[in-house]
């Protein structure tokens, strides 16, 4: 941490406390916020309402509103202030304006879902330094497994194989059962054995998992048709309140896709496993379109129920909503609470054994290793822990939607993740939720809202109207920002330190090169780039040794 | 379909597979070399190459009614998209890239994207405003016909095609040779010129090289103004090939392309074309599975269709990467560009 000290000076000075400027902005926001979300009212103002329901001013409004939890974040203020204004928005005040507008529950449900997403990427890019461009892949394990259980989709599974039932019966569910136990007991054996992996113990290794495989298919395989007589009962998909064994369920599958695909790939670095991820998210993609008797293809799955409480209904009818909205309420405190323990394991991780593990790994491969960090087991944890975040997020967004389908988990929706990872600061979470909530915001309200406001304007052609241009305006905020704030709207202080290490250096030798180097002058100093370059050198002949054996 | 008719057609996929192989095989190109010397994957690489395939329509287009060569339209469609797409990718480097040089890598990617993004709306606000979108490509006369027409015209390997059964287009032909052909400048370009030298100098070491008095900023622009102009004959081949565009029809090819650079060995050259070949037969093969599926009455490869191509082509990738990390080509200390 001495690296800490160039920087102590710049944080000195206090911020002056702001907490009655805090209360004000909460409250005006809050009020607009209200005002322009309750249809009655708005009629009676006339003019004023007029305005207020103007696409854009609306959108102007929602982010406003939500900028107060940021300032809550960033200002000095008295804590108690600070608490009554988060908690005063996202409690109070965001479900009373969205019992009049749902669109606006359904818009802070996505921005959460898109915060938990970009919270569980940011472990594995920004903290483990991992950069995975198939993130959405175990966001749509979520969505799916879920998706698939809750609508009729699973009637018509069972239905199939009641009338294609092959060779399956109890004698087949045994055979599955059995291989399953014994790969997975050789599979331990294996690894229990073998101090250092020789290539025998390695390949019997990998054929146990074939194994493995093959045996919870006949498993599943048996089971479904077996079942096969539940289809009738099922036409509606299971009963909702398995929702919360299937919220484990999805956070566990997601998990273990996590390291499925970790587990080959993570012997590769930086952009080759940034290629490989993304294959590998767009072959889960291919799937989802293509196995249409489990995914209906690209149709997709409808209608996913949601979970069934009969006491938050119940509170949800005493709050003012209607029965069709209860299920909009309930996702949207159960997301936050999610957000919130999300959060609490981010930041409890980030203090870990394992945090500083991948923290580590990210700086210097190679001294980690020789440190005693467990590459390949680090690895695999942030692999998985950020896996099983998007697991939870993806049904959640499934229960949302009550459809999914596989247009929801292309690429892009990957790199958006990405975007916001980056552009909120990485390996800071206040900053990547921020990053999450301007992206979403962005890209559901503004450009849209702008895009409606414009659309009859007659001089503005119909090419250029801004609702067509959302690609070109969100790519030009992308690039302005990476060229204004290279570290993030709200950095990691750390990650600060190591951007901005030359300025803080004592001596100016950097800046005392010659014309030749002024280019690249800075490089010498920061030790992002000489850490690269050394990781990269040292890891691939890492890699050729290891392959060769 | 017995062995008789089988064979020819195992023989024309393949070289369908490879002249798709060469469009990746150049585009991959351009990503490899800015990779070589940047460590930057370019993401715009792919609008960069859809450019091309615009200018190329544009060309043709404007060029249709005029009764000249075939040939010299063509030339003048490629010279046309080289210039434009080069200098635009020149341009994408100096105001997106350039700032960042010192940045962590995961910053740049970022702007790579958004620019990338960008040129997608773009294009289609500039072909929208003459109310296109698909752009369908009007080839000259005679490029979409069969590759040795008339028996008598057919000489050397003309024959040899025919007779073992292999059916092209004329415009596939072209491709193959118009790719060869930047191929071979390329590669005297890059290993034979004072120019090459300079920019494998950057791509091993950017300090040092400026340290022997090259301007690394000056060599990382002609860079990416010969990855550009790579892009831009690829984009008009792509067009050829596929005969319709459109501002968003980069991607596909670009991913694939990237695969085909990493899969040879990213920052190798040689590299870059063998990927592009490789998964160019891949693809293809994957695309009648079903019909050797059919022919082996195996229901579940039959039900492999065209819509698996790509994934076929990442496990592929996955496959040979688990095996040999740096690629096909990549050595362990790879010479870079």
């Amino acid at each position: 941490m001495t690296a800490a000290n160039p920087a102590a000076p710049r944080r000195a000075r206090p911020l002056p406390d702001r907490t009655i400027l805090l209360i004000l902005t909460f409250l005006v926001t809050s009020g607009l916020l209200l005002l322009s979300h309750n249809g009655p009212l708005l009629e009676r103002l006339g003019a004023l309402g007029t305005v207020l329901r103007n696409p854009i001013v609306e959108a102007v409004v929602v982010s406003l509103f939500l900028a107060n939890v940021l300032f809550a974040y960033l200002w000095r203020a008295a804590p108690w202030a600070k608490a009554l204004v988060g908690l005063g928005s996202l409690l109070l005040v965001l479900p009373w304006a969205g019992r009049e507008d749902t669109s606006l529950l359904d818009l802070s449900i996505q921005i959460m879902i898109f915060a938990a997403l970009a919270l569980g990427l940011n472990i594995v890019v920004g903290l483990a330094g991992l950069l995975d461009l198939g993130y959405v892949a175990f966001f749509a394990v979520g969505a799916y497994t879920w998706g698939i259980f809750a609508s009729p989709r699973f009637a018509e599974i069972l239905r199939y194989y009641g009338e294609n039932p092959g060779g399956t019966n109890a004698l087949t569910l045994a055979l599955g059962l059995f291989l399953t136990a014994v790969t997975a007991a050789s599979m331990v054996y294996i690894r229990r054995q073998t101090v250092r992996p020789t290539r025998a113990s390695s390949w019997s290794f990998g054929l146990a998992s074939f194994g493995l495989i093959a045996g919870l298919l006949l498993t599943g395989r048996a089971l479904l048709v077996l079942n096969a007589g539940a289809a009738a009962g099922l036409a509606t998909g299971i009963d909702p309140n398995f929702f919360w064994l299937f919220l484990a369920l999805s956070v566990f599958a997601a998990a273990v896709v996590g390291v499925l695909i970790g587990l080959p790939v993570l012997r590769l670095k930086g952009d080759y496993l940034a290629i490989i991820t993304l294959g590998l998210g767009e072959v889960i993609r291919v799937l989802a379109n293509n196995l249409d008797l489990y995914s209906a293809g690209s149709q997709g799955i409808t209608p996913i129920r949601s979970a069934s409480v009969p006491w938050f209904d119940g509170l949800a009818g005493a709050l003012g909503f209607q029965p069709d909205q209860y299920y909009l309420l309930f996702l949207y405190v159960l997301v936050l609470v999610l957000i919130a323990v999300i959060l609490l394991v981010n930041i409890r991780l980030d203090r870990s054994r394992i945090g500083r593990a991948w923290i580590a790994i990210r700086d210097d491969e190679v001294a980690a290793q020789a440190m005693g960090v467990p590459l390949v087991q680090t690895k695999l944890i942030a692999f998985a822990t950020g896996a099983s975040f998007a697991g939870a997020m993806g049904m959640i967004f499934a229960a949302k939607q009550t459809f999914v389908s596989p247009e929801s988990f292309n690429i892009f929706q990957s790199i958006g993740v990405l975007s916001m990872v980056i552009l909120g600061g990485m390996g800071s979470f206040p900053g990547v939720i921020l990053g999450a909530a301007v992206v979403t915001l962005l890209n559901l309200r503004i450009l849209p809202g702008l895009g409606e406001a414009t659309a009859n304007v007659p001089w503005i052609p119909q090419q250029v109207n801004p609702g067509q241009l959302q690609r070109l305006v969100f790519g030009a905020i992308l690039v302005a920002i990476m060229l204004l704030r290279p570290e993030g709207l709200l950095p990691n202080r750390r990650r600060v330190l190591e951007l901005h290490h030359d300025e803080n250096q004592e001596d100016d030798s950097a800046q005392g090169a010659g014309p030749a180097l002024t280019g690249g002058g800075g490089d010498v100093y920061s030790p992002g780039y000489a850490t690269r370059e050394e990781d990269e050198s040292a890891g691939t002949t890492g890699r050729g040794t290891r392959g060769t054996r | 379909m017995d062995l008789a008719t089988l064979l020819p057609f195992i023989v024309n996929v393949i070289v369908g597979g490879l002249v798709l192989g060469f469009v990746y095989a150049i585009i991959a190109l351009g990503y490899t070399m800015v990779y070589g010397v940047l460590q930057l994957i370019n993401f715009a690489h792919s609008e960069v190459f859809v450019t091309g395939a615009v200018v190329g329509f544009e060309v043709f287009r404007v060029l249709a009614p005029n009764p000249m060569n075939g040939y010299l339209k063509l030339l003048i469609a490629l010279v046309a998209a080289m210039i434009v797409s080069g200098l635009l990718n020149v341009l994408i480097e100096r105001l997106a890239y350039r700032p960042l040089r010192n940045a962590p890598k995961l910053v740049p990617l970022i702007t790579a994207l958004g620019v990338s993004l960008i040129l997608q709306d773009v294009l289609r606000i500039i072909e929208g405003f003459q109310g296109r979108f698909d752009l369908t490509y009007t080839l000259p006369p005679g490029f979409a016909g069969r590759f040795c027409a008339a028996e008598s015209s057919c000489a050397g390997l003309g024959n040899f095609l025919r007779t073992i059964g292999v059916d092209l287009q004329l415009k596939d032909v072209i491709l193959i040779v118009v790719s060869l052909l930047s191929l071979a400048v390329l590669n005297y370009l890059v290993n034979r010129t004072r120019l090459g030298k300079a920019i494998r100098a950057v791509a091993q070491d950017r300090v040092t090289a400026g340290l022997m008095g090259i301007d690394a900023n000056r060599m990382i622009s002609a860079t990416f103004l010969i990855g550009g102009a790579l892009g831009g004959i690829s984009g008009v081949l792509f067009g050829m090939k596929f005969g319709t565009v459109n501002a968003y029809s980069g991607f596909d090819p670009g991913i694939i392309s990237f695969t085909a650079a990493v899969l040879g060995g990213i920052g190798s050259i040689p590299g870059a074309v063998l990927g592009g070949l490789v998964l160019g037969v891949i693809q293809n093969l994957i695309g009648v599975t079903n019909v050797f599926g059919g022919l082996l009455g195996i229901a579940n490869l039959e039900a492999i269709d065209a819509s698996y191509q790509r994934i076929g082509a990442f496990i592929v990738l996955v496959l040979i990467l688990i095996f040999k990390p740096t690629g096909l080509l990549g050595k362990s200390n790879v010479e870079k560009v």
